[in-house]
């Protein structure tokens, strides 16, 4: 399945006149701070012409003019949420990789948890719903004959010596 | 005529599928012994039909008949003979061939071994599995014949794509085939048990192995695909929480689930309702993957598949399918009886948490990938949902699971003692906080998740073979009764132990070579040298070479450490004419111990100098050592003797032990 990721990779990579690649050497920043940051903020941003690449990991021009651009603002003294802005109010909210909170995505952010709080809901009325009176309900407590059975099976010295237990 | 005759057995296959799908269910209600048989007769020829289909086009291709325009547009004359067998499942038309074939297979296979299966419900469940058949014959044959020929007959192939010409197109997507496929049998046991309307232990005993089969080719097959990203896109990913890789997570994670809820079944008679649940999503995940990646749905940008009635056909099956099953599902399954019932810290219990955080991750990965086409579609909004997004959530979501595996099988049945099981992962907690305490030794505040990362994986891994260590009394120091006892262990706990081992083991390497793992980006000139994590890389030359179907230029590096040569590395470019000078990178992979050095190619500057990427990337092997281990914990769980047999009999209810 996957192959047909790198089906559009290829693709994507003829797109460009010769194949680039990923984080070249002339972009990289003197001061490893800021290109450290600029790493973090690019794996966060999406390459718009590709198939879910960050612009970190995409060999499109499209993607090196973004690195260039992301740090362009840092050198201009952006920080890192106000480059994600830019880039936000440049290219629109899809050239986040981690969509922002908003009405729009509560779903999304909210799912996990609530997919989740769902899933014990219903354990938890899938257990309220047995029998009452079921042999668990009240297994806790031994009646007066079995805790007799059970002390005669412990004072037999040939059972003594095994425990019972299931593979 | 060779093409001519795969076509025909295709269409010979549908035909069978047909009859199947009808006799067998109809004899079951019956009660009609004759109509019921003749599913195993249909099932084996439609096997072997659909067999002789598969050998068709791969004669096609191995020949180079250009005439068939399947061959013409993914072969080329000069390709290496391994590719022409391989690129017959490496474009959509072959690659559907192959999933019916497997399918087939499948049929084939309970037919042939499923003597033991009570006779209507062996009927039933080939019946399901024929509408299933059906339904993708008819695909292949309406929108994706692999047999058209052209009119006229071209002189050279269109080759494979270049980035396909690969040994993991050889491996990668039959095991995954494999998987998704195999998850037809657990989806048509569960229908067929739905229709007949009652469901017992001896049910999940035979199902426990088709999804153990499909489950280990499924891991196997994502671990391959995953190794083969890893080394041919040329950055050192391994992970890219790609929609298209998505789509096989889903159904592992499922499909895991599903092999934990049938040990509850098989044991205890118990969530016999949510595990014949389970096992409809997780053919339903499989069927999406296919849709997903089918459709063009996902690559609606740059459109891949360019027949949107194809796309179309898929919906529509996957529509009668899971809508059908589901609804089926509402019907039925309330008549279920429940059975075996458990106290709150019991194994069952435990292994009900385990569903619950695999479902709800499974659930996570499907809101994520499909959140983005729903919002467009709905909205107009367009959004990314990206590895950032996946790693914050699906993550926390892992780590209370992590966390609960040694637990799982160190807890009884019906009533565990939480505390009990706490004081025999001592010495695993013991060495978990070991873990913690030398990375955060070595490592500071700098990565702050790494030590929980590694102390977790600690955990797992002891954990895992706690209880082993117990019960071949490994302490005694007796080689003699470690011997005998480990053999007398049953394989399916030892193959719980390895593959849970396994789990800490990729997380070891995920963790590692996520937090360790170290880049440099640099243009080097020949005889220049460039140094990362102790290895000093020096760049002899380029190297030209001629492939068969390709240009291959090469940088030819030896390596060394403190001044000792320990290889040559040789990442390149391959160019290949035959496709319009496409070219590929080559990424040249050093392996120390269980860790990488890779190297990769980039562009050739004026001033001589060549651009690079080098990586170090420490333990990152364990990633999917870890996954082909639990594999392995997967074989030996299937080559357990009760799951080899079959018989519906009841399991060893006690094992004496002598008391510690």
């Amino acid at each position: 399945m996957i192959w047909c990721v790198r089906l559009v990779l290829v693709v994507l990579a003829l797109l460009g006149a010769n194949p680039l690649h990923a984080v070249q050497v002339d972009e990289i920043l003197p001061n490893p701070v800021l290109e450290a940051r600029a790493r973090e903020i690019s794996h966060e941003l999406r390459c718009m012409v590709c198939q879910n690449q960050s612009i970190d990991d995409s060999e499109a021009p499209l993607a090196r003019d973004l690195r260039l651009l992301v740090r362009e603002r840092l050198k201009a003294g952006d920080s890192d949420n106000q480059v994600l802005d830019y880039m936000v109010a440049r290219y629109g909210e899809f050239v986040l990789l981690k969509p922002r909170l908003s009405w729009h995505t509560a779903i999304l952010w909210g799912a996990p948890l609530a997919i989740l709080l769902a899933g014990l809901f219903a354990i938890g009325f899938s257990v309220l719903r047995r029998p009452a009176g079921s042999p668990l309900a009240e297994a806790g407590a031994l009646s007066e004959t079995e805790r007799q059975k059970l002390s005669a099976i412990a004072r037999s010295p040939s059972e003594q010596q095994f425990t019972a237990r299931e593979t | 005529m060779i093409p001519e005759l795969g076509h025909y057995a295709l269409v010979l296959a549908l035909a069978l599928a047909l009859i199947q799908s009808w006799s067998p269910a109809m004899g079951a209600r019956k009660g009609d012994l004759a109509l019921m048989k003749l599913a195993d007769s249909t099932a084996l020829a439609q096997f072997a039909f659909v067999a002789v289909a598969f050998a068709a086009l791969t004669y096609c291709y191995v020949t180079s008949d250009f005439s068939v325009a399947n061959v013409y547009e993914n072969s080329h004359s000069q390709m290496p003979l391994i590719y022409k067998f391989t690129s017959v499942w490496g474009n959509h038309e072959g690659s559907m061939l192959l999933w019916v074939l497997i399918l087939a297979l499948f049929g084939a296979l309970v037919a042939w071994f499923g003597v033991n299966l009570p006779a209507t419900l062996k009927a039933n469940v080939l019946a399901v599995q024929s509408w299933v058949a059906s339904a993708f014959y008819l695909f292949i044959l309406l929108t994706s014949n692999p047999f058209r020929r052209l009119a006229e007959l071209p002189a050279e192939g269109r080759d494979l794509n270049p980035i396909l010409q690969d040994f993991g197109l050889a491996v990668h997507p039959p095991m995954l085939y494999l998987g998704y496929v195999g998850f037809s049998m657990a989806f048509s046991f569960a229908v067929a048990a739905l229709i007949e309307g009652h469901i017992d232990a001896a049910w999940a005993r035979w199902v426990r192995p088709w999804t153990l089969l499909a489950w280990i080719c499924l891991t196997l097959g994502i671990a391959m695909g995953s190794y083969w990203a890893y080394y041919e896109l040329g950055w050192g990913g391994w992970w890219f929480w790609d929609p298209v890789e998505n789509a096989s997570l889903m159904p592992w994670l499922a499909g895991t689930a599903l092999l934990h809820s049938a040990v509850v079944m098989e044991k205890r008679n118990s969530l016999k309702v949510w595990t014949i649940l389970l096992a409809i999503l997780t053919f339903s995940l499989s069927l999406i993957g296919t849709f997903l990646v089918r459709s063009g749905v996902l690559t609606s940008v740059h459109t891949f598949s360019n027949d949107p009635a194809r796309g179309l056909f898929i919906l529509v099956i996957l529509m009668v399918f899971i809508g059908g099953s589901l609804a089926l599902f509402a019907w039925r399954a309330p008549r279920l009886k429940q059975g075996g019932l458990f106290a709150p810290i019991s194994r069952e219990s435990a292994l009900v948490f385990n569903n619950l955080f695999l479902a709800t991750a499974c659930a996570t990965v499907f809101v994520g990938t499909l959140y983005p086409l729903l919002l467009e579609a709905l909205t107009g909004d367009k959004i990314s949902v990206g590895p950032p997004f996946f790693n914050l959530t699906f993550g926390p979501l892992f780590v209370p699971l992590l966390v609960a595996v040694p637990f799982g099988p160190l807890l009884a049945w019906k009533r565990g003692d939480l505390y009990g099981v706490a004081q025999r992962l001592l010495v695993a907690c013991a060495v978990a906080m070991l873990g913690l305490a030398t990375t955060f030794a070595f490592e500071g505040t700098k990565a702050v998740l790494a030590p929980f990362g590694i102390g977790l994986a600690f955990f797992v891994m002891a954990g895992a073979i706690t209880d082993m260590v117990e019960r071949i009394d490994l302490r005694s120091l007796s080689i003699e009764t470690i011997g005998r006892r480990a053999a007398g262990l049953p394989r399916s706990a030892w193959g719980t132990t390895v593959a849970h081992f396994a789990l800490g083991v990729t997380l070891l390497g995920i963790v590692c070579g996520t937090t360790w793992s170290s880049e440099r980006i640099v243009a080097l000139k020949p005889t220049q040298t460039v140094s990362l994590s102790g290895y000093d890389l020096s760049f002899d030359g380029m190297v030209t070479k001629e492939g068969s179907n390709y240009r291959e230029t090469a940088a030819h590096f030896t390596v060394r450490t403190g001044g000792t040569v320990i290889g040559v590395m040789e990442p390149s470019k391959r160019v290949f004419p035959s496709r319009d000078g496409m070219s590929t990178t080559e990424a040249a992979l050093l392996t120390r111990g269980v860790s990488q050095l890779y190297l990769s190619l980039g562009d050739s500057n004026a001033d001589g100098s060549i651009a690079l990427r080098l990586y170090y990337k420490p333990f990152v092997l364990l990633i999917w050592l870890g996954a082909v281990v639990m594999a392995l914990g997967g074989a030996l769980s299937l080559s357990d003797r009760r799951l080899r047999i079959g018989a519906p009999r009841p399991a060893a209810r006690v094992m004496p032990q002598p008391a510690e």
